[in-house]
């Protein structure tokens, strides 16, 4: 008896786990984007972790053009068409961010290449 | 020589370094994106007064340009800009669109009687979701847009008599 009560209670359970991801698909989806969205008016923070007028109606915003239909990337494209690249934190590449995605890689080939370059001269002189 | 290349190579870092931090240092700390769309969508806004939605393009008669100003009675510097909207709302050929702004009606009106209603029209925006499509960070914020829904001018925060004569001499050319 305790045992169908306990396998009743645990598919309850899952139901019910269920049931609630269907509830929060869609603001967990708001939170995803806005996630990756630079808040404009605050400092160092993103549009999901501020409670700002511009960050709420953002939110708002995210969660209107998921409901009529909107893909993730429609809603950046959309935002981005109004404030500018600013806006996302990561920076689309092109011919401006250019150097801002190729300097780190430029760089870390030059470390390595001197580090070869020493252990390789270091080994050469013992 | 081998010296010498790495010191070639530290002066060059050093000398980009500080050519970044002063070109920085004088740079307009107020960031405006360059690449943005100037045109707004023709997208439906609720009247104040009846909760009618207009659409935003119907809402030019003859004028060839008008102006949204985004207020709110709970903010400050709008009060301070309010008596150069009402100095605009003088200038012929030119509609004043006031865009209320997460507001309660009561207190909006109560603002807009104490201080004169310069608004040929006003709609609202109780969810501020209107206001991101014409791209505005906050409020107050002032739009000057021609007949065919391009931005042409932007004022983000409080406008002043330097921006009144500019939008007069915009309209005027």
């Amino acid at each position: 008896m305790i045992r169908k009560l306990s396998r009743f209670i645990f598919l309850l359970l899952i139901l019910n786990f269920f049931y609630f991801e269907n509830v929060f698909a869609d603001i967990s989806k708001v939170d995803e984007i806005s996630k990756n969205l630079r808040c404009l008016v605050c400092q160092g923070q993103s549009v999901y972790d501020s409670n700002s007028d511009f960050a709420l109606s953002v939110k708002m915003l995210i969660s209107d053009k998921l409901s009529s239909g909107a893909t993730e990337d429609e809603i950046y494209i959309f935002l981005k068409s109004k404030y500018g690249d600013w806006i996302v934190y990561e920076p689309e590449f092109n011919k401006y961010t250019l150097v801002l995605w190729i300097l780190p890689l430029f760089l870390f080939i030059i470390g390595g290449l001197l580090i070869v370059r020493k252990v390789f001269i270091n080994r050469k002189e013992k | 020589m081998k010296i010498r290349l790495s010191f070639i190579f530290f002066i060059t870092i050093i000398i980009f370094v500080i050519f970044v931090f002063f070109k920085s240092l004088f740079e307009n700390k107020n960031y405006v994106p360059k690449k943005i769309n100037n045109k707004i969508e023709n997208i439906l806004i609720k009247d104040f007064y009846s909760d009618n939605e207009l659409e935003l393009k119907k809402l030019f008669d003859n004028e060839k340009f008008i102006i949204i100003n985004i207020w709110s009675s709970w903010c400050i510097p709008c009060r301070e800009e309010h008596k150069y909207l009402v100095n605009l709302s003088k200038v012929k050929n030119l509609k004043i669109i006031g865009l209320n702004y997460k507001d309660k009606k009561n207190n909006a009106e109560n603002f807009l009687k104490q201080l004169g209603n310069p608004f040929d029209l006003i709609l609202k925006d109780m969810d501020g979701t209107k206001s991101i499509f014409l791209g505005a960070y906050g409020v107050p914020e002032t739009f000057l847009i021609d007949n065919e829904l391009n931005i042409l001018k932007k004022y983000i925060g409080p406008i002043n008599i330097k921006d009144v004569n500019e939008i007069n001499k915009l309209i005027n050319d």
